[in-house]
């Protein structure tokens, strides 16, 4: 039977060169990156030429990178973070209802703390207007966080757009940019960002580990408290292992970038293509051009997201339905309804996500499976279609 | 996460498609933004004699709406509309927790045929659920 991973939005495997440089660490090149003695220095060596990799990623100095455990950690401590920093100057908070659940579910928090939190609205490619986030803007405002490219869909906010509005103002400026780093450039001087969130095991670095940038002079409260690491931003005794492998992997994705763009780009469209061609009734979501290369997000109307995963998976082809932290949940996506999908269409989605072991021939196998299973689930819902 | 038989009733539904002159039509749950069933059933002498289903919905939904129509051939309508909400869950080998909605929705499903079937031959009883009720 086929084996095709295409959910690279969701995780990816850790690339053979990361691995390689990640072994040693484990066992022999065990040393605590605070201690003072050779052992301690050897790890604090590697700590160090990790960051200046990530920073690389990123455009910024290393300086203004710290090591999280990856994209929720870093997103907490951005929103959080800089909350309890500036609440004395403002207790209002800006994001968009389409950002990742780390985000949305820290601003709920923080709303329950006493602060208010305003959730700009997208069009129907999931694009935020940057002229309603300067809009949206107060003298009480201290944080504005706005995703760079969405997990679900792959629409690319304009941020650069959005930074210098933001920043005009005296306003913090974060975006999680998660799914872009690695996959479209990420700089954070283009981007006018204060915080950006990162992390490792969606560039084919490991999971539990990723980064947060935090522009020089940029005050954060940490949200963990202990013995002073990563300059007081982060304590916690560092993930030497995942941070070399995170070292790595930016690394690579930032030489390998265009060229890799290039590949998921022409893979992605020539599924989009032969759907339309192929499938009666699928409907594209997210942006026709300002999209990450590798996503793809279509509704499948008569057919439930769930089932339709499921039967590819038996067919040995791996997808997800909205992202994989809600697909437990029953509640159509919460992006694709913020498009003005009506929710039965938003329960009929797939996402298919390539990544760089995938090839045109993967493109053949889904389109070999695809339009039965669709047409076989539209067969027993027939009477249940919506419109 | 789920059961073999989940997933053959899923991946093989039995009895898909509708009954044109059905004798009880059933249709059960959330029409705007969830899973739903529509069940047909043919009923002679007091028994019902076939049943087709169209269900949009995951593949427990597809998995309980295929297994309820091959639990309600063959039973009398007194008993169909006692179905329990959990029984073609137990029939399934189980579902996970968080998909015991779908097993409800078959037996809402039901119900509602052999309601409509009885609001039809003029034998309506208690609207909901006729449990222990005799014809």
């Amino acid at each position: 039977m086929a084996s095709i991973y295409l959910d690279h939005n969701a995780t990816t495997p850790v690339r053979s060169e990361v691995f390689h440089v990640m072994e040693p660490f484990f066992k022999d090149r065990f040393g605590n990156a605070s201690s003072i003695h050779r052992y301690g220095q050897d790890a604090r060596a590697a700590v160090e030429e990790a960051r200046t990799r990530v920073a690389g990623l990123v455009n910024a100095r290393p300086g203004e990178i710290y090591f999280t455990s990856g994209g929720t950690e870093s997103d907490n401590l951005a929103i959080k973070g800089t909350a309890y920093a500036r609440k004395a100057y403002g207790r209002h908070i800006i994001t968009t209802n389409i950002e990742h659940s780390a985000v949305l579910n820290s601003c709920a928090f923080l709303e329950r703390e006493g602060f208010e939190v305003t959730y700009l609205p997208v069009d129907e490619y999931g694009q935020v207007d940057p002229g309603q986030v300067e809009d949206a803007l107060t003298d009480q405002t201290i944080l504005v966080s706005i995703m760079h490219a969405n997990n679900e869909i792959g629409t690319v906010q304009p941020v650069g757009e959005i930074g210098r509005i933001v920043r005009a103002r005296g306003v913090c400026f974060h975006t999680d940019a998660v799914q872009s780093a690695g996959k479209l450039p990420v700089d954070v001087d283009a981007m006018g960002a204060d915080l950006l969130s990162l992390s490792g095991h969606k560039i084919y670095g490991p999971k539990g580990v990723g980064a947060i940038y935090i522009r020089k002079g940029v005050e954060i409260e940490p949200t963990a408290h202990g013995g002073h690491h990563e300059n007081d931003v982060r304590s916690g005794t560092e993930n030497t292992v995942g941070i070399v492998g995170l070292g790595k992997a930016a690394e690579l994705a930032a030489e390998e970038r265009e060229s890799e763009y290039r590949h998921l780009s022409e893979m992605r469209d020539a599924l989009e293509a032969r759907i339309r061609i192929g499938i009666e009734d699928a409907r594209v979501n997210g942006h026709p051009q300002r999209r990450l290369p590798g996503t793809l997000n279509v509704s499948f109307p008569g057919a439930e997201g769930e089932s339709l995963i499921m039967s590819l998976d038996l067919a040995g082809i791996a997808v997800s339905t909205g992202s994989a932290c809600t697909s437990g949940a029953i509640e159509p996506s919460h992006v694709l309804l913020a498009l003005g999908r009506d929710p039965r269409t938003a329960l009929g989605s797939v996402r298919f996500s390539f990544g760089r072991d995938n090839s045109m021939e993967d493109v053949d196998c889904v389109m070999e499976r695809l339009p039965g299973i669709v047409a076989r689930l539209r067969e027993v819902s027939a009477a249940q279609v919506p419109g | 996460m789920y059961s073999s038989t989940v997933m053959d009733h899923f991946h093989s539904p039995r009895n898909v498609g509708d009954l044109p002159d059905a004798d009880g039509v059933g249709n059960a749950g959330n029409p705007i933004s969830g899973n739903t069933i529509a069940l047909y059933l043919r009923i002679a002498d007091g028994t019902v004699t076939d049943a087709k289903f169209r269900t949009f919905g995951c593949a427990a939904s597809i998995a309980a709406s295929s297994m309820v129509t091959e639990w309600v051939i063959g039973r009398t309508t007194e008993e169909a509309a006692s179905i329990e909400n959990h029984t073609i869950a137990d029939a399934l080998g189980g579902l996970p927790p968080t998909k015991m909605h779908c097993s409800a929705m078959a037996a809402d499903g039901v119900r509602t045929a052999i309601e409509d079937y009885r609001s039809r031959h003029g034998t309506v009883r208690n609207a909901g659920h006729g449990r222990g009720r005799k014809d």
